[in-house]
């Protein structure tokens, strides 16, 4: 069986999945952050199989902006979470309720 | 075609497995790590699929960057009561019912789609923008056709970096006050 575009669609599915699953059920921010980063990969894997599948480079230049995106999220959810720490000295997101009443 | 289906089934294992041990880890280093991994999976299929230019760009921007701060940042947040503590929120059950059904109806959509996806049609003729020279041709798009997002995104760069200094540098004033 030949590896065609339909099984890079379904592994970049199941990888979305399986960061879709770790924000919802784990506490630790550093955790779902990683998960944000499963789930942009996986819609890279997409862009890039449709690319080839369509010989354009199209895809390609959007998940070098996906890459962009991914890094500046990076660096600004990381930068909150430092501050969240300092203020609340926590990292579960659970216990970070401050706009609850 | 043979190396190309026993490359796509082993990078396949290694990136769904590794993104498992991900989230499921205790030790949020150990994620880290699992993570890196999955990066070179995704890093190799990008390989297998020719694009060349972002393989490299994956490796260095997300392993060489990215999962250099997130080390960075662990760093900074004590782990010894972390790993004492539950790993699952309290909804975990709920949740995972949630991702059931989210798989379910993306199953739905792919196995819909599935049937046209692997009969395109006639395949387009390669125009300028092909995939014949990798980073060539992601260069030649990228600075003509995708100049205004490019310029857009260095922006955007520029804004998390100076967001990301000031949201993480310490308030001498208020602290002292």
């Amino acid at each position: 069986m030949e590896v065609t575009t339909s099984h890079y669609v379904v592994l970049s599915t199941l990888l979305m999945l399986v960061g879709v699953i770790g924000i919802l059920t784990r506490r630790n921010i550093l955790v779902l952050l990683m998960s944000v980063e499963l789930i942009l990969n996986a819609v890279n894997i997409n862009l890039i199989a449709f690319s080839a599948s369509q010989q354009q480079v199209h895809g390609q230049v959007f998940s070098i902006f996906v890459i962009t995106v991914a890094a500046a999220e990076a660096a600004v959810g990381l930068g909150i979470l430092i501050a969240l720490f300092r203020n609340k000295h926590t990292v579960h997101a659970d216990e970070i309720d401050l706009l609850r009443w | 075609m043979l190396i190309d289906q026993v490359l796509f089934y082993v990078l396949a294992v290694l990136i769904l497995g590794s993104a498992v041990m991900t989230i499921t880890r205790r030790n949020v280093v150990y994620s880290a790590v699992w993570l890196i991994s999955t990066l070179v999976g995704v890093a190799g299929i990008f390989l297998l699929q020719g694009a060349e230019f972002l393989a490299g760009v994956q490796v260095i921007v997300y392993i060489g960057g990215i999962m250099v701060l997130f080390l960075f940042v662990i760093m900074l947040v004590p782990l010894e009561e972390e790993a004492s503590q539950r790993r699952f929120s309290n909804q975990k059950w709920l949740a995972l019912a949630t991702g059931l059904a989210v798989l379910a109806m993306l199953a739905v959509i792919v196995v819909r789609g599935i049937g046209s996806l692997d009969h395109p049609g006639p395949a387009p003729p390669p125009g300028p923008a092909s995939l014949t020279q990798n980073s060539e041709a992601v260069g030649r798009v990228l600075f003509t056709e995708y100049l205004l997002p490019f310029e857009l995104a260095s922006i955007l760069l520029l804004v998390a970096i100076i967001g990301a200094i000031v949201m993480s540098k310490a308030r001498r004033r208020q602290t002292e006050s």
